[in-house]
């Protein structure tokens, strides 16, 4: 079984105003097929965390460990990580002008598989991916998150997290800026992966929205760049009633 | 607001408006024009249309004896098309412009024949390819013109050695709808200025696409004047500069009649040490071009150090009553954020930043429409990066 495993992690990253610490040792566990919401305030370092994961050079980390079923994933380059099996749904996906989605798509799936997808079936893969993600075909000719509206990115996103198959995927406020209607469909297909690979998903939001939709087996309450509570689902219930107020003023 | 904007590869520098509330720095539409050599003073190399330019290197384009005799060109018939070689006497010579600087008149001062493309009726495609010019200094001059109504494509490409000064005039009688390709895949040791001038008619359309992307020093200046009320002019641009080369394009953009609408893309990047690019876009709004729509950009991908990147443009405008006018300029590093999210779906580093140069490039190469030359001049691309490596 695989796992996912961090401790003790410790993370700035240089502004205008000097080194600023934002997480102040986190440990997390997560196992393969489990989901785990990762919850909290704004600036209490979830994105952080997310992104430091997928390898972001902008993060530093300066102690505790990442290792991936004993792997160090903090020796391996962002591409390396991605192959290994981890996947980062973005918050805000980057446009790539000229750059069409079939080409990434394509690209993308080779570099994780180590081959080219059979020219034959691949087409049909990513057209019934999109099917289910209720994308219009034409999607395929545009280039990657030019011109998208909020919500085909974060669709897009989803769309790659079902066609690479990664082992964990981390989930960086992929409710921001949806309709009822788009984080449903959203959802189902995280839903998917999770029943049809496995999928180990880390999943980190500021609402209790998604959670609707989206069940998690442990909901971890962030604060100040450290888990300030850990429980089963009924904490969310919990956070949806009271806010974060209670770990702010406990914290003052 | 027509302040000049100057950005080096130092980070990345945005630069963005859309208004038109401005106070010329200068006037294009007052800038001297002859075609004679003689009527223009000395070059110094601090002149405004030289003073980005190795002017040292082009002396003999500048002022030197020129062979103006007409040379070796290829081309595949196409319908609705006629080449042919004409007098400087013939009517259609001098019709769409007059040079603005020193090498272009000493260009028109020594051609002996012009090179005539005439376009009408649907036209096929036309390439016109001259491979031959030799180390010799030459003068050059071309005519493309497209008859009321036609459409065509006209690829003119240059390879090989040459030293060459030249003007090019396309003229678009009303409702014609035509794209002129210039190529400029020279060998690494050539000099080329060119001045290419279009005059647009009522309800016409131009696409004019210029890609440098072989030569010492290559400067192709394309100007477009929008003399037909409802006449449109797509200018777009793609440039790749290694160490030591020279590349420049100095656009400008006259809007005369009424109702007229113009798009100016240009993007290039650079490579090496001594890469040096320069693209000046200038937009004049004249007093009779009510209902104006105009926009133009320039970005310039920086992907080593020791290379400059020159990017100026200019809006003058003397009606108010528009439609819109703005400008952009950005030369920038790679941009990271696109390395990160390629990467993080497992493409490797050098892998993701093929990806995001050609796409950065290969947006202006999908513009031309004629899916051969597009593949070629993709390979090329694809080349000019692998030799960056």
């Amino acid at each position: 079984m695989s796992t996912l495993e961090i401790k003790d992690l410790k993370v700035s990253i240089e502004t205008d105003q000097g080194t600023k610490h934002i997480l102040k040792g986190v440990d997390l566990t997560i196992n393969e097929g489990e989901i785990h919401a990762v919850m909290g305030p704004n600036g209490s370092g979830k994105s952080t965390l997310a992104y430091t994961i997928a390898g972001h050079p902008r993060y530093n980390v300066e102690g505790g460990s990442i290792t991936f079923d004993g792997q160090d994933v903090l020796a391996m380059s962002v591409d390396e990580r991605a192959r290994a099996g981890l996947f980062l749904a973005m918050q805000y996906p980057v446009e790539i002008p000229g750059v069409t989605v079939t080409n990434f798509l394509r690209t993308a799936k080779t570099a994780i598989d180590g081959e080219e997808p059979s020219i034959r079936h691949w087409g049909g893969t990513v057209k019934e991916a999109m099917g289910k993600l209720r994308m219009d075909p034409s999607f395929a000719a545009r280039n990657v998150n030019e011109g998208f509206s909020g919500g085909e990115k974060k669709r897009h996103e989803i769309l790659q997290l079902e066609l690479l198959k990664p082992k964990f995927a981390i989930l960086d406020e992929t409710d921001s800026g949806l309709d009822v209607d788009a984080l449903k469909i959203v959802s189902e297909g995280v839903n998917r992966a999770h029943q049809e690979t496995g999928l180990g998903v880390l999943l980190i939001t500021h609402y209790t929205r998604i959670l609707r939709y989206i069940t998690p087996d442990f909901v971890h309450v962030f604060v100040d760049g450290k888990v300030a509570e850990e429980g089963g689902p009924e904490l969310a219930e919990r956070l949806e009633d009271e806010g974060y107020d209670r770990y702010l003023v406990a914290q003052a | 607001m027509s302040t000049p904007v100057q950005t080096e590869q130092h980070g990345l520098t945005e630069h963005s408006h859309g208004g038109w509330a401005t106070v010329p720095v200068q006037t294009r539409s007052e800038r001297f024009a002859s075609t004679s050599h003689d009527d223009f003073p000395e070059v110094t190399g601090r002149e405004a249309i030289w003073k980005y330019a190795p002017v040292d290197k082009l002396r003999e384009l500048i002022d030197g004896e020129l062979d103006g005799s007409p040379y070796a060109i290829l081309y595949p018939e196409a319908a609705g098309t006629d080449v042919e070689w004409i007098d400087r006497t013939h009517e259609l010579v001098g019709s769409a412009g007059t040079p603005e600087d020193r090498a272009a008149a000493n260009a028109w001062t020594s051609f002996e024949k012009a090179l005539h493309i005439r376009l009408d009726g649907e036209a096929e495609t036309l390439t016109v390819t001259r491979t031959a010019l030799g180390t010799t200094a030459r003068a050059a001059h071309t005519v493309i013109s497209a008859a009321k109504g036609s459409t065509g494509l006209v690829v003119l490409d240059s390879q090989g050695v040459a030293k060459l000064t030249e003007n090019l005039e396309i003229v678009l009688e009303d409702d014609a709808n035509i794209t002129v390709v210039s190529v400029q895949e020279w060998d690494d040791t050539a000099l080329h200025l060119a001045s290419q001038f279009a005059r647009i008619g009522h309800g016409a359309t131009l696409t004019h696409i210029v890609v440098s992307l072989g030569g010492e020093v290559v400067r192709v200046n394309p100007s477009a004047h929008l003399a037909g009320e409802g006449a449109d002019a797509e200018l777009y641009g793609v440039y790749f500069a290694d160490a030591g080369q020279h590349l420049e394009q100095q656009v400008y953009v006259h809007h005369e009649a009424a109702h007229t609408r113009s798009r100016v893309t240009y993007k290039g990047a650079l490579n090496g040490e001594g890469a040096h690019t320069v693209w000046i876009g200038d937009v004049l709004i004249g007093r009779d071009a009510t209902g104006t729509d105009t926009y133009e950009q320039n970005r310039n991908l920086v992907l080593s150090d020791g290379t400059r990147a020159d990017s100026i443009p200019n809006l003058e405008i003397e009606t108010g009553d528009i439609e819109g006018a703005g400008h952009a300029s950005a030369t920038g590093r790679f941009d990271d954020e696109q390395l990160f999210y390629l990467q993080a779906r497992g493409i490797p580093e050098d892998e993701a930043r093929r990806l995001v140069v050609l796409g950065f490039l290969s947006e202006i190469v999908q513009k031309i429409g004629e899916p051969a030359l597009e593949a070629r001049l993709h390979e090329a691309l694809e080349a000019e990066l692998a030799g960056t490596r």
